[in-house]
């Protein structure tokens, strides 16, 4: 699978990473250099420096061959249009963007946009363990932390 | 007419004032409180200190009856987000972005935004405009179509220059609509034989614009 992740923050760089290491195609696109270094130092994709919402850079990054597109920068609005550009006129088939306004991550939505809001996630999942919810929480943050095993044991190892 | 502006930066201000002074009612939506302040010192009370790409706040500056909303603001993307808010939450009749990178253009109207303003290529068309030998120029997409409106003008070296308008092998879909000779305007039919000094106007499907040139130029 090829996927293309706009926005090298933490999340970006979290998710490019656990891509790679499971053998996809990752290809991630920052305005900063210095948000690559939130990859892990084992990360074997490809790095664009540019603006992801921009047409030529887009392509540069593989986006007409892509299988998924993920825009995670910090900017709802950013991340709107990166990925409206993938779906609309890319026709890549598997299009999220990070809307961290409740109202419009619901609003493009309903417009075909499969949105998240970090906002409603983690609250929701705060919510669900302070609750006692036996389902949502549990399941969730055992992945989350085996990864943060991971990861803790990768550093130390590195050093 | 009922007009939201979104943006109180030079353009936003400038815009709204003339829009007010034309006899329109005004309501802009500034997201710096100091400017917010400085716009309501000068215009009076048509300005709301809020961010205009969150839905509540342009239904507090009445979208819902506005005739149409302007997105001015120097950021694109924020720009987009606007226009489709209002279209999709309040169902404005127009919606009109300004593009700051002009290569958006195509992304805007891709994203159903039709109406989209660049400085650079307005910029650009007054200088063309200018230009003393044979000139193409595209004037302005029509509204509510694929369309757009291309000035051409024939000069020495014009390879249509002395051809007639059937012969020269237009894209389909594309019309020439008239021909400005010696300052009069006049009806052109497949018959016309383009002549130097000709200056030609095109309606034209946006996507062969490229075609339309290369028939009228070479």
């Amino acid at each position: 699978m090829n996927v293309v992740i706009v926005g090298c923050g933490r999340v970006g760089a979290f998710l490019a990473g656990l891509l790679d290491s499971g053998g996809q195609k990752v290809t991630i696109v920052d305005l900063e250099r210095v948000a690559f270094a939130h990859l892990p130092q084992t990360f074997n994709g490809t790095t664009i420096l540019g603006d992801g919402s921009d047409l030529d850079v887009l392509r540069q990054s593989g986006i007409e061959s892509a299988d998924a597109f993920l825009a995670l920068t910090e900017g709802d609005n950013r991340n709107l249009m990166a990925a409206q550009v993938a779906k609309e006129i890319f026709g890549v088939k598997q299009v999220m963007a990070k809307v961290n306004d409740p109202i419009r991550a619901r609003i493009y939505r309903d417009h075909g946009i499969m949105t998240f809001s970090r906002t409603t996630i983690l609250g929701t999942l705060l919510h669900a363990m302070l609750t006692g919810n036996k389902e949502i929480g549990p399941k969730l943050m055992a992945l989350a932390n085996s990864y943060e095993d991971e990861m803790a044991g990768m550093d130390l190892a590195e050093r | 007419m009922y007009f939201v502006v979104a943006g109180g930066g030079q353009v936003g201000f400038h815009l709204s004032k003339a829009l007010l002074e034309a006899g329109h009612e005004v309501m802009l939506i500034e997201a710096d409180r100091r400017r917010a302040q400085y716009i309501q010192e000068q215009l009076g009370s048509v300005v709301i200190n809020a961010t205009a790409d969150e839905g509540r706040y342009q239904i507090e500056a009445g979208c819902q009856r506005a005739d149409a909303l302007i997105a001015v603001t120097g950021d694109d993307p924020k720009n987009l987000v606007i226009c489709q808010l209002a279209k999709f939450q309040c169902h404005v009749p127009r919606v009109i972005a300004r593009v700051n990178n002009p290569k958006n253009e195509i992304v805007f109207k891709a994203l159903g935004i039709d109406e989209t303003i660049s400085s650079t290529r307005v910029l650009m068309g007054v200088i063309e405009q200018e230009l003393p030998t044979g000139g193409f120029l595209p004037l302005m997409p029509l509204t509510g179509s694929h369309l757009e409106l291309i000035e051409a003008e024939i000069a020495k070296d014009t390879p249509s220059a002395g051809r007639a308008v059937g012969k020269l092998g237009l894209p389909a879909g594309s019309l020439i609509g008239g021909l400005v000779r010696a300052g009069k305007i006049e009806h052109v039919d497949e018959d016309t034989v383009l002549q130097v000094g000709d200056r030609i106007i095109v309606f034209a499907p946006t996507v062969t614009e490229s075609e339309v040139k290369k028939a009228l130029f070479g």
